[in-house]
Formats: structure tokens, sequence, C-alpha cells
């Protein structure tokens, strides 16, 4: 009798590979089902099958801090502007908190900072020996449709300013028309132009059409070396789901299957309720396992959650409901 | 440093749903009960346990209801129902719409007592059963409003006795109760033994509502209360869920009293994976299909029938779900399975999987801590299983998935149906061709197409074969508790002077020599026992000879209406097109039939028969592609397709009054809609029948379509009620033959129709030409197809 061995690694310390991507398999691509109601009935189901209360609900939601691409990405950003962003991710939780949550010896920081260009020198310089990255927007973010050299020269230059991590969009219309190979030629080239800089791609799933076109994009990119794949740019119509996250995360989980190699997963947009960003991570914990849940492999990109998650964890540790105005800007 | 930990491990924790309330609840009334009969709860006695199988704690006791219980219950059921009947669809609407509310507010009561009982997870009392019993009670609260409009002719049942599972306590006792109230019926319901509490809870509810006393009425006790319920000569309604055993108790228990019943019996429900599926999709939908409830679900997707080219890859992906599946605490809101009902029930599950890993099943369970103390069986995986093993047969219900390949949709069909029941089927693919034809290809009640468990009070639920028949929910449930008030105007029937006999004597026929043979897969045979019955005329004088069938004749004919199955694919229009021929072939010789009819007979109307007999096929000609299935409005985006399908192979057991009219007006019907049919004909007056196989060859109707076998009519219809290749039995003679044959149906469950006696006036529409007729020759299918790309 073959007794089953837990598949879910209770602590994380897997040695992360970087995706070196494969040959574009169109096989792969062509062969992708994904059934919109069954993806929704998991979807609607879940929030019934597992939650997180008390203690585990504060840890979970801390975590969810240490995942955070702290963002601003709007046409008044200005370095001021960015530098409260850098101090709050630097110190995203009141000290006086983490006194009291118990987690001080955690130093808990945001995952990333997450800028545009222009934006990144300052971020870098903020967050100097704070180990937390600078995430930069790029390729013409967030249409995507600016010159292909242009778009690599933007991450180019993003990397040379210091950005660690790069958030490219894809080009929606080669999604839109089938056309894979220009796809995965243009994800080759940004994976080759980040060089030692991870790079994120941007789906930009509410803008694709279909789930089905959802988990083929993500397979071709996973396929030309994207070391995450994220769903939006805050800017579609519709930006992350559910739904696209199980796509998506279903799609990690077969690249992991057949190559060893784990990609990250960043929902972004619209994600501005602890509440919320707990069924993101409860989806990841459940179809990915722990260990996706650190930062190498799972950030959320947001700008008003982390307000929400403060609230929370005071009340938490209080027992009285907390304000905005309690907890400092970002 | 317990947040500390947490954010180390990453771990859900525990959410316990409180039981306070209900333990309340509980200890407010004593943690003792009676029965709840006439509106009132009885002075508790005779009592035994119910337990949380979880933890095996005590929770309440409970009285066993004896005989007297019983009597009162029905008596009290028998007072009220005139009333309950007479004041009107709208008025019950208002009780229903009120119980609708009371369950929606006490829902949460209700979810926890459901889970303390039954063991299963608080997310599914919570979100799925008391959500689905208020649902129940407010769809039928508009049937109830409808009623009059919609159903006209028809009259409640009377009283229904009805005896549900411990599976799903609160939706069964649903499930039944609202469609019986909703048409004016009086109800004595049981409870199982092991999950009495939410229905007495329910009781208190009615006592709010303000429903009138005697209306509901709630016996608990073991499975000898519910026999004393079945077999109560005052009520006159069936309708029973749990055990394919215990259903032909039943059905042999109530044979001749002439009861309505239904039954919703076991399942082993294949779930078919085409190679084009999403795969995920499939994998999470076994977790909703096998390990809802345990798996202690009569229609639980238990048989997986995967394409070999997935197959692998598949089964890894179910291996690593199941290993994600927690089993635990029912009331932990972090757990997806609970706790089995009874240790009974999981030695028998343990058995069963025992049995199959000693057949060459490969087992798999996931390393999953089951709790300590409770009642608990994990996830259970048997893969590389054969048709041929116990645990693809037998239904185990539990948690345990039994998987199979097939190579192409031929043969998933083939599996899917190699099975005495006949439930539900999951079918799961992209391909919308490929969905819509395995669908109608499967013998099943309800078939899910890439999804799996659905139910809706709007979608009829319930089974083809051994699964049983009746369906609840939907127009097609309401007709369960209903009646066609013709049936009251009935009178018995005259017994027959003997006008054929057996062995035949020798008479002289008065023309030619004329041997009529039996009429078997679209040819005339000779009868195999190789003897003649002779045909007297109402002055005794032999007018003719038939063949004396015999049990070898019932088989071959059987065998060769099963063979005739193409018929049912035919369309609607092809058949009217043979019906209308077979008109115009008797019309041509309609003279000769009536001056036979009058001959044998002695009657006059023998002209008018015949006519109204052509008018009948007409009639059935028309309704050929009438008689549509529907859409219902479930609550998913999608549709439910509710498709009216033949029953297959029918046995009918003609009646001797108006012979020939009699004959096309059972035929006509079932052939219409695409079933086979063996005929017996009237005893005393088969030539009319036997006359017809001439009309019917010169009329195109395939071979095998509709088989005549002459002969001793109630031995004959004991052989064919005891054949498992026959899917219905009607049987249209005496009260004893009418016993007889509902009693030899448990062989495979088969549906019956049984006059019990009385003739019918076969040249009145109501009584001889209405719906019924087409609604006894199908069974409805409901095909659910969510939607959206």
């Amino acid at each position: 009798m073959t007794k089953g061995v837990s598949k879910i690694p209770e602590v994380s310390s897997v040695e992360q590979k970087r995706n070196a991507g494969l040959d574009l398999d169109l096989e792969i691509i062509r062969s992708l089902r994904v059934n919109r109601s069954a993806v929704e009935r998991r979807c609607s189901t879940l929030a019934g099958r597992r939650t997180v209360k008390k203690h585990h609900q504060a840890a979970w939601l801390l975590k969810a801090v240490s995942c955070m691409d702290l963002t601003t990405l709007s046409g008044d950003d200005t370095p001021a502007r960015v530098r409260h962003l850098c101090a709050k991710a630097k110190q995203p939780i009141s000290p006086a908190l983490e006194e009291g949550l118990g987690i001080k010896s955690l130093a808990l920081t945001t995952g990333a900072v997450c800028v545009y260009h222009e934006m990144v020198a300052t971020a870098v310089e903020a967050l100097e020996g704070s180990g937390i990255p600078v995430a930069a927007v790029s390729t013409g973010f967030p249409a995507g449709l600016s010159s292909q050299r242009l778009k690599v020269m933007e991450i180019q230059d993003s990397v040379a300013a210091g950005a660690q991590e790069i958030d490219i969009v894809i080009s929606r219309r080669h999604v839109l028309t089938g056309d894979w190979n220009s796809l995965y030629n243009e994800m080759r080239d940004y994976r080759e132009a980040c060089g030692d800089a991870h790079v994120k791609a941007i789906l930009a799933t509410g803008e694709l059409g279909t789930l089905s076109n959802v988990a083929r994009a993500s397979w071709v990119c996973m396929m030309a070396g994207a070391d995450f794949i994220k769903t939006s740019t805050g800017k579609e119509g519709v930006n992350a789901t559910l739904p696209f996250t199980l796509v998506m995360l279903r799609a990690i989980r077969d690249f992991y299957a057949q190559t060893g190699v784990r990609i990250g997963y960043k929902p972004a947009g619209g994600i501005s309720k602890a509440k919320d960003c707990l069924s993101y991570l409860i989806l990841l914990r459940e179809e990915l396992g722990n260990d996706w849940l650190n930062p190498d492999l799972f950030r959320f990109g947001a700008s008003s959650l982390l307000g929400d998650i403060e609230r929370q964890l005071e009340h938490h540790h209080t027992g009285s409901y907390s304000a905005a105005n309690r907890h400092a800007l970002a | 440093m317990t947040i500390l930990k947490a954010f180390e491990t990453m771990d859900y924790g525990s959410a316990l749903e409180s039981s306070s309330e209900a333990s309340n609840w509980l200890s407010d009334r004593g943690a003792k009960f009676g029965h709840f009969i006439n509106g009132k709860f009885t002075k508790p006695k005779q009592l035994f346990k119910t337990s949380n199988p979880a933890n095996g704690a005590f929770l309440a006791e409970v009285s066993a209801g004896a005989k007297k219980d019983v009597d009162a219950a029905v008596d009290a059921a028998l007072v009220a129902q005139p009333a309950w009947e007479n004041v009107g669809g709208p008025a019950r609407a208002r009780f229903l719409y009120s119980l609708a509310r009371l369950v929606q507010k006490n829902s949460r009561l209700l979810a926890v007592l459901e889970t303390l009982d039954n063991g299963k997870p608080i997310r599914e009392s919570r979100d799925i059963d008391i959500p689905l019993v208020a649902r129940h009670f407010y769809h039928h609260a508009g049937w109830a409003q409808l009623l009059e409009a919609e159903f006209p002719d028809q009259q409640a049942v009377g009283v229904a006795g009805q005896i549900i599972p411990w599976n799903f306590p609160l939706l069964m006792l649903a499930w039944k109760v609202a469609p019986a109230l909703a048409v004016g019926n009086t109800v004595v319901l049981k409870p199982a033994e092991y999950t009495p509490l939410s229905a007495l809870c329910f009781a208190e509810l009615c006592q709010e509502a303000g429903l009138p006393n005697g209306v509901v009425n709630i016996v608990t006790g073991p499975g000898e209360t519910g026999a004393l319920i079945s077999g109560h000569k005052k009520i006159h309604k069936v309708a029973f869920t749990g055990s394919s055993e215990v259903g032909r108790k039943i059905r042999e228990q109530t044979a001749g009293q002439g009861k309505k019943l239904t039954l919703e019996l076991g399942g082993k429900s294949p779930f078919i994976v085409f190679d084009d599926s999403d795969i995920d999709g499939a994998v999470e939908g076994l977790v909703d299909a096998i390990w809802f409830n345990q798996g202690e679900v009569c229609c639980a997707g238990s048989r997986l029938l995967m394409q070999e080219s997935i197959a692998a890859e598949m089964l890894a992906k179910i291996k690593t779900r199941m290993d994600r599946l927690r089993v635990g605490n029912p009331m932990d809101k972090n757990i997806d399975m609970g706790a089995i009902i009874d240790p009974v029930q999981r030695d028998r599950i343990e058995k069963l999987v025992k049995a199959g890993i000693k057949e060459g099943a490969e087992i798999y369970q996931p390393a999953t801590a089951l709790p300590e103390g409770g009642c608990f069986y994990p996830p259970t995986l048997l893969s590389a299983a054969e048709p041929a093993m116990r645990i693809v047969q037998e239904e185990i219900f539990g948690p345990v998935l039994v998987a199979l390949t097939f190579r192409t949709p031929a043969e998933a069909v083939d599996l899917a149906n190699n099975t005495r029941y006949g439930l539900a089927a999951s079918i799961w693919t992209e391909n919308v061709n490929l969905a819509l034809d395995i669908a109608p290809k499967i013998k099943a009640g309800v078939i899910w197409v890439n999804s799996t468990n659905l139910f809706d009070a709007a979608a009829g639920f319930g089974g083809y074969r051994e699964s049983g028949y009746g369906r609840e929910g939907g127009r097609e449930g309401m007709y369960e508790y209903l009646r066609p008030t013709y049936l009251e105007k009935l009178k018995p029937t005259q017994p027959m002077k003997a006008n054929s006999q057996y062995p035949a004597s020798r008479g002289r026929p008065s023309e030619v020599d004329r041997t009529r043979k039996l009429y078997i897969g679209g040819k005339q045979k000779r009868p195999d026992g190789g003897y003649d019955r002779a045909v007297r005329d109402a002055s005794s004088q032999v007018i003719g000879q038939v063949g004396e069938g015999n049990r070898k004749d019932i088989r071959d004919a059987v065998e060769a209406a099963n063979k005739a199955a193409s018929w049912a694919e035919m369309s609607g229009h092809a058949r009217a097109q043979i019906l209308y021929f077979i008109a115009e072939n008797l019309s041509v010789r309609s003279d000769e039939f009536a001056d036979l009819l009058k001959q044998m007979t002695g009657k006059g109307s023998a002209k008018k028969e015949v006519d109204a007999s052509i008018d009948r096929l007409f009639t059935y000609a028309a309704w050929a592609d009438k008689y549509d299935g529907s859409v219902h409005q479930v609550p998913i985006r999608g549709v439910a397709i509710a498709m009216k399908e033949p029953i297959g192979v029918i046995g009918i057991a003609c009646p001797n009054e108006s012979p020939l009219l009699s004959f096309v007006s059972l035929v006509a019907p079932a052939i219409a809609v695409g079933n086979r049919v063996v005929a017996i004909p009237s005893q005393p007056y088969p030539l009319a029948a036997t006359d017809l196989y001439q009309v019917l060859e010169t009329s195109d109707l395939p071979g095998g379509v509709l088989n005549i076998v002459t002969g001793d009519q109630n031995t004959l219809s004991q052989t064919l009620s005891q054949h498992a290749g026959v899917d219905a039995m009607w049987y249209f003679g005496d009260h004893a033959g009418s016993m007889a044959v509902e009693k030899a149906s448990v062989v495979n469950l088969k549906q019956t129709w049984v006059s019990g006696g009385m003739a019918r006036d076969w040249f009145d529409q109501e009584q001889a030409s209405s719906q019924e007729f087409l609604r006894r020759a199908t069974q409805v299918k409901n095909i659910w197809v969510p939607y959206g790309e």
C-alpha cells in the first residue's frame, strides 16, 4: 500500500533556480484548456473552505506586507512623493505595533518599491542599505505600444539606474492575434535586456479576452524566461481577480512540474482590502503550496492595501477598530 | 511569539464554529425529544441516543416510533388533509414562504445541528445544505401559488409517508416536504435514525409558521418505524430516499396497495474525463464529486473514467490535490472532509477498499492526519481498477474514488452504462459536440457537463434503472405528489367470461384456417412451446387460435425490443410518419377490424372503436415531435436542459375493455416517444392485436419496436416483470395481477404502472388520451451545462 507523502514542505528553504526558459512549444500552447465555470466555482468556494483567524490572520497579513511591491505609478509622482513611499517600505508597520505584535525580530519591510523609470534613482537612493529592491515598470507601460527598440532601451536605462526588478508589459495584440512567436521573441528580448535584474511579465489579463488566452500568455512568457508573471498594470478596466490568479497559478504549477523551475506570481491592481489579500494568499497556498509564500516567489502590486492591513493588525493587537489617520502615510 | 511562529509555518490554524447555540437549543429541551404529531411534541419515550460522529459525544435522546405513534401521526395527517388541500394553493404558498423565511432566519442553528448530528463539514451545511433547503421551500411556495393554473385536473394524492436518509438530513426533508405540502398533501416523515435533530428543529419551525396541526408529522425511529409508515394502509404515497436494498423492500411491501411510490436510491455515478478537458477543472470537480460530504452522497462521482492518453497526468494531479485535502473536526471551517456517519459505515468502506486492493487495485491515500477519537476515513483513490472488480460495481458510500480508463467516446459510454445504477454522471470536455453527444447516451437522471453535484429546486433529481424512479424538484417533481382527478371515477374491471382457452380445443373456424402466431422482431413466429389457444366469440364459438406464448417467447421478444434501440434515436418526425402510416393502413381495413371486434366481444360499438383507434394513432403521431423537454431556470450561468427520454423497453399487459382501442391507447404513446414495447394483448380478445401484424408489417415499423406475445396474460406479465432487460411494466389487468407485477418489479426496480383492477373508459379523452400516458412513457433527464469562455 502506497501511503502518500504530503507534498507541502512546511518551511520554504528552496534554493531558487532562475528561469532559463524553454524553446517555444506551440504544442503545449495549443493544448491548453481552461473551463471558466470550473475556474470560477473553485474560486468562489475557496473562501468557505479556508480561513485564517486571530494570530494566524495577523501572521498572514504580515506575510502580505513582506510580499508587497509598494507602488506609485502616477503622472504626478515627484521625488518627495517617492521618498515618502520608500520610508514606508522600510517601516511598513509602526514600531509600536511591531512591539505589540511581538514581531520586531522580523525586521519587516515590504518586498519592493515599484515606480516609473524616472523615479528609479530617487528610490534606489532612498532605500539604500535597506535591502529593499526597486522595481521599475517598463516597456512603454501601461499600453506597451512604443517601439521595440525604445522598450529595450527603457529596460536597460532602468537597470543602469539601479532597478533590480523590471515589470514589463507584453504586447496584447500578439495574444489576441495568436502570434505566439512574436510574443515569445519580445519576451526573450526583455529578459536579455534585464541581465541580472528579475523580470516580471505583465499580461494585462483584463485585456486578453478569455481565460484560455491568459493561460497561453502565461506559458509563452514563462517559456521565454520570465521570472514572474503578473496580472495587470492596474490601469486596465479589470485588473487582478481570483479567476485570473487561479489560471496563472496552475500554469506556474505545470511549468514547475515540467522544468523544476519555480516562477513567481504577482497579482496587481484593485487589491486594497486585507480580506482580499488573504484570499490570494490562500489560493496560492492551496494551488502551489507553502514554497511560494515568500517575496522571492510572490508579490502583491498595491498602493492602498498596506493601510488597510495596518488597521487590521492594530485591531488584532488592541481589540479596537482603528482609523486611517493613526497610521503613517506612504 | 505565536504570531512569529504562525508567520514561519503559514498554517491555517483552526477556525471553529461555535456550537453553543445548538447545545443550548438541545439542553433547553432537556436533550430529550418525542415525536411531532398533530402540531405537538409527544412525551419522549422508548428513547435511543443520537451522537456526534466526529467525537462520539452524546447529543440527545430521541423516541423510537412504535405502531401506536405511526397510527396517531397518520390519523392526524388524514384528518388534516382535506382542509389543507381545500384552503387552496395561494394560501399554502404563504405557509411555504413562511417556512422558507424561518429556515433562513434559523440557518446557522440548523447548520450547526446538522453538522453535529451528521459529521459533515460546517462549510457544507452552512453553504450548501441549508441554503438549498430554503431555496426548495421558496420554489415550492411558487408552485403552490400556480398549482391550480399549471396542473389542472390534478389533485393531491392524500397522505404522504416520507422516509429520508442521514446524508443530507434536512435537505432531504425539504425535497420531500416542500412539494408534498405545495400540492395539498399532508405528511408523516421519518428522519434517519442517525440524524433526527434537524427534522425536530424543523418541526418547531412548522409550529412557528402556524402550519395547521397534522399537516406535518415527524416520527423518529429506526428502520422498523419506517416500515410501519411505508406499509401503513391509510397512506397514499410513499417517498423514500436511501439504499437500494431498503427500496426493494418498500416496493415489495407496498405492492398491490395502490400507493404512489418514488424511490431515490443508490448510485455508482461515472465521472468521465476526455482528453480535451480542463484537467485541473476536472480534478477540482472530483473534490466536489467524491470528497463532498465524505463521499456519502447517492450521486457521488465515484467512478472516474479517464481517456487513456491523459490518465497518467490526471492521476498525478489527483494525488497532488488529495495531499491538500484536510480531514478534521467538522466544525472547523478549514477542513474539506468531516466524519463518517457511524463506525458501521466506516467498516463497510474499509472492507470494500480492502477487497479492491485484494483484487489488484492500487491505493493512494494522502498523509493527512486523521483526528483522534472520531469516526474518520481518509480520502482514497483506487486506480488500476477493472470493470469486474467489486469496488467498480458496488456503491461504497464513502470518500473512495475508483479510476478506470477508456479509449474512445463509445467505450466511455459503454463503461459508464455498465452498472445497475443510473443516478448521475459528469462529463468533462471542452468540445460541445462531444458533451452533447454523450449526455443523452448515458443512462442517468442527471448529467453535469464540466461540473458536478449541482442541485437546485427548479431541476428534477432522480434516477434511471436501479437508482429508483420519480423526480424531486422542478415541474417533473410536482407530479409525484399529484394524481389525475378522473381516477376517482374509475370502476373495477368486470371479470370476463373465459373467452380464450388453452390448450386449444379443436374447433372449426368459419372460413379459411388461419394461424395467428406471435409477433417478435418484426416477424410472425411460431410460439416456442408449439401450442395454441382457442379464441371464442360471445356465444362460445371458436373463432380462431392464437399462439400460446411462454417464457422463452418473452425472452425473445425482449431481446428483439432491446435490439431495436435505434428507434429511440430516430427523429420524432420519422416516428410520427410511421404512426400515421399505421393509422392509414388500419383505416383501409377498418371494416374488417370492426367485424372482428364485434365477433369477439359481441358489442355494437365496434366501428366506433376502430375509428377511435385510428384517431388515437393520429394523436400520438401528432405528439411524437411535440412532447418537448424544457430548460429549467437554475442559478448558474448556463442551462439545465430537462430532456424527456424514452424509458427503454416497456412491457404492456393490455386490458380487456375495448381491446383494440385500449391496445392502441397504450402502445402508441409508448412507441411515439421512442420506447420499444412487448405487448401482451387482452387474454380473451387477443385477435384485435394479432390481426394488426399485417398492418404493422405494411407500415414500415422497424422490427422489434412492437412485439406481441399472446397467451396467459398474468403468467406472461410475471415473466416480463421479472425480466431485468425490461425497463418498465404497465399492467391493466386485475388487482391480483397488479400486485404481482409490483412485487416482481424489484428484480431490477423497473417502473410500474398498474390499474389496480380499475377499468378505464378508453373512449374518454381524459382517461385514455391525456398527457399522463406520455409522462409515463418518458423519464426526465436533466443536463446541466454551465457555459462561459
